[in-house]
């Protein structure tokens, strides 16, 4: 369960931790486990365990990461959280249908290879004057080097340039369930040797691997050899109580009563047969909203005012609100 | 400990969670990392690396815990008259078996160990099916020295003057708990390691079974079946969805003009055009879910849910008397739900493929293009109504290829009322499809080589 809070959230657990033995090298959170926890904690990410585990997998086996849950669970939260924390430059690819690896991986400058040209050409009569015969013209030419196709001339898109980042960087490949098949396809090279061939000039190899997170809605079913090259995370909705101390953290100013009442309201909206059931943003969204509303308490009308906020198909709206009172006795 | 990971993997793989040997390497890696001090912290490494979808996550917590649950034998007390030590003269006649004398002292512990080296021994965990349990028990117990146990009571109760019933009876209990214990041990064992290949066998049965048999498909396989026949229906969209077609776009592809203008000193006079490559193959299907198919209609309506799961653009219709479009009903509901809708609303009346052709014509004809592909589920058994072969004949003009799926034999085409072989003629491919193991061939070979493209 991922989610983002503000350190002075951060409730008597967490203080707990700090006197265990992982606080000792805080200053490295990637010593152990529970250093990774409370890294990501101190940089506004409520992290379980779970999800430590499989961050601090990552880093140590170099693999990177599959994150898999429904929309606004904090998947991406989790690579932008992670890249602040370990201070390295993120990355991001937002995946779409039609993504091909000229805006993927590289493009060639064609402006400047077109100047090039030009410039080649003038110089070329210079160069060759001299040259008895054609055989000789053509020695030379051949031993000029040629340029057209060389690293001045290439422009490096996300995938590249993660890879050309000396000290690693974060990588986010933002729902790569959208790209198509062929795309994925092409994404094993770099997940799996971190490397690239760029016919022109060769193989393009990483010196400090990038940590890789991808992350998918499941529109579409991956690849086993997608999946096969990746750690796997799931993050599940979260469970009342840190769901609680997610809105604490992320809406300064909201007061207990009404955070619990919230997300007891909440959770029992996920229990219904829901379209599109609200998820963690869902619901920061709303308390947002009833901090801003002055609430504080959660009375039917305003649930109805507001209904809005957390559900966002006209039928879900439509199913919910007659039963509103009913559903606020019920928690 | 690498042997007991290599254990935890075949017992993964039996409960269908895929470890390849590459996802095997990296969980030996990420344990490498974690140790085994920390058990939430070993589980979460070996999750991370090894189970790739939530699905899979539940299946492999399920494994871990009963894997790695050590379930010490638990050996009732001894009746209170004899607590405390087992007495000289009792040790003094066990003494050819360690066993025995494990159990006289009530050493669990010991029973265990032994338990766990016979169970290797004896190869408890190749068991492959639930009938091998009992003949695997009786070699666990073998193995464990049981014959000398019951030698030692057969002496004892041929001591004179009844001295040695005590010891007789201590052991013959002992013996019947042993014996369920090691009963135990194996299920644990078969569980773990057999529960898959039960399935695999399951579903190999099910594929050949003729699913317009009497009663249709056993309630318990019924999952079975729709798994199954969801991945052939994925299958059948994954060969339509290859790209069939480049389009040329207006669009300038610098890249390539560029390139090829070097050979004429960067003159671009053979210029590039970007190609888009199109591909919106449509299917359209129709299934049959009269009187006469009754008993095969769930397995053609199962098929026609899952296809409608994979393919982006399908129209899907289901007729018996009238023809009506179900696309509504399959998006919006769950697979069951469906399949009894369906059946509701127009399932189970007298079959009339003329009229429901003409339905199909009025609603939808105009629809059919060269991308299209039509599907035909059903027997084509008309009740001696009007075939109305014209409109066949229209379908096949205007569509890139007719499939007719009959859950019939072909020896039966063309008997009674069926007007199959008139249809067959304006299909492309006409083929029996009444096992999943049937539909599965077609997928592979029939459409590959018979569909035009």
């Amino acid at each position: 369960m991922a989610q983002s809070g503000f350190q002075r959230s951060i409730s008597k657990d967490r203080i707990l931790t700090t006197s265990s033995p992982a606080a000792a090298n805080a200053a490295d959170p990637l010593a152990s486990v529970d250093a990774l926890v409370e890294g990501l904690g101190s940089v506004g990410y409520i992290a379980s365990r779970r999800i430590a585990t499989a961050l601090f997998m990552a880093v140590k086996l170099e693999k990177p990461i599959l994150v898999e849950g429904s929309a606004g669970v904090g998947k991406t939260e989790l690579a932008l959280s992670t890249a602040k924390l370990l201070g390295l430059p993120l990355i991001r690819m937002q995946c779409y249908e039609g993504l091909d690896e000229s805006k993927a991986l590289y493009e060639w400058k064609y402006g400047k290879q077109l100047l090039y040209t030009q410039i080649l050409k003038d110089r070329m009569g210079e160069a060759l004057a001299d040259a008895p015969d054609m055989d000789a013209a053509m020695d030379r030419l051949h031993g000029m080097g040629d340029l057209f196709f060389s690293e001045p001339f290439l422009e490096p898109r996300p995938l590249m340039k993660a890879l050309r980042e000396e000290a690693g960087c974060v990588l986010l490949i933002d729902e790569v369930d959208k790209s198509d098949e062929a795309f994925e396809a092409f994404l094993l090279e770099v997940l799996s040797a971190y490397q690239v061939s760029v016919p022109e000039l060769g193989v393009i190899k990483a010196k400090t691997s990038p940590l890789v997170f991808l992350t998918s809605n499941n529109v579409r079913d991956l690849g086993d050899a997608l999946k096969r090259r990746c750690l796997h995370l799931h993050i599940p909705l979260p469970e009342a109580a840190l769901e609680e101390r997610i809105v604490a953290a992320r809406v300064p100013g909201i007061e207990a009563k009404l955070t619990r009442e919230l997300v007891a309201f909440v959770q029992t909206l996920r229990t219904l047969d829901l379209r599109k059931s609200p998820s963690i943003s869902e619901t920061v969204d709303w308390a947002r909203a009833l901090v801003l509303l002055h609430a504080d308490s959660l009375a039917p009308e305003v649930v109805r005012d507001t209904l809005n906020v957390i559900l966002k198909f006209e039928q879900d709206i439509g199913a919910v609100e007659p039963q509103v009172v009913e559903l606020l006795h019920k928690r | 400990m690498q042997h007991t990971l290599e254990q935890f993997f075949r017992a993964l793989r039996a409960a269908d969670v895929k470890v390849s040997p590459a996802e095997a390497i990296d969980a030996s890696r990420a344990v490498a990392v974690t140790g085994y001090g920390d058990r939430t912290l070993f589980r979460d490494a070996l999750c991370s690396t090894l189970a790739k979808s939530a699905d899979e996550v539940d299946r492999f917590e399920g494994v871990f815990d009963s894997f790695f649950s050590r379930d010490a034998v638990a050996m009732p007390p001894r009746s209170a008259s004899d607590q405390g030590e087992p007495s000289a003269e009792d040790m003094a006649a066990t003494e050819s078996s360690p066993l025995a004398q494990a159990v006289l002292q009530g050493d669990n512990a010991r029973i265990q160990q032994s338990m766990e080296e016979a169970a290797a021994r004896a190869g408890v965990a190749d068991i492959r099916l639930s009938t091998q349990r009992s003949r695997l028990t009786r070699r666990l117990l073998e193995e464990m020295g049981l014959e000398e146990i019951e030698r030692i009571i057969a002496n004892a109760r041929r001591m004179p003057n009844g001295e040695g019933q005590g010891l007789a009876d201590r052991l013959d209990e002992a013996r019947r708990n042993l014996f369920t214990e090691a009963q135990q041990y194996v299920a644990r064992q078969h569980d773990l390691y057999a529960a898959g290949s039960a399935r695999e066998l399951r579903e190999e049965r099910l594929a050949r079974k003729q699913l317009n048999a009497d009663g249709g498909v056993d309630p318990v396989d019924y999952q079975l079946m729709q798994a199954l026949v969801k991945k052939m229906a994925k299958r059948l969209a994954t060969k339509y969805a290859r790209r069939r077609r480049a389009a040329q776009k207006g669009h300038l592809d610098v890249r390539k003009t560029l390139r090829r203008s070097m050979a004429h000193g960067g003159i671009p006079f053979q210029v590039e055009w970007k190609v888009k490559k199109i591909d919106k193959p449509s299917i359209v299907a129709i299934c049959d879910v009269s009187k006469s198919v009754a008993a095969a209609a769930q397995f053609l309506l199962t098929f026609l849910y899952s296809l409608n799961e994979v393919v982006d653009r399908m129209d899907a219709f289901a007729f018996s008397g009238r023809l009506i479009s179900v696309n509504d009903v399959l998006d919006d509901n769950a697979v069951e739900g469906a399949i009894f809708k369906v059946l509701q609303e127009i399932g189970f009346q007298q079959t009339d493929y003329g009229r429901s052709l003409q339905d199909f014509a009025e609603q939808h004809l105009e629809s059919l293009d060269r991308r299209t592909t039509v599907i035909f589920l059903g027997d084509g058994r008309s009740n001696f109504a009007d075939p109305r072969l014209d409109i066949m004949r229209q379908i096949h003009d205007r569509s890139r290829a007719v499939i007719w799926l009959n859950p019939e034999p072909e020896s039966y085409w063309g008997q009674g009322d069926s007007v199959m072989n008139r249809y067959a003629r304006f299909c492309h491919v006409a083929k029996q499809c009444g096992t999943i193991e049937q539909l599965e061939r077609i997928i592979e070979d029939v459409l590959r080589s018979y569909v035009p493209h």
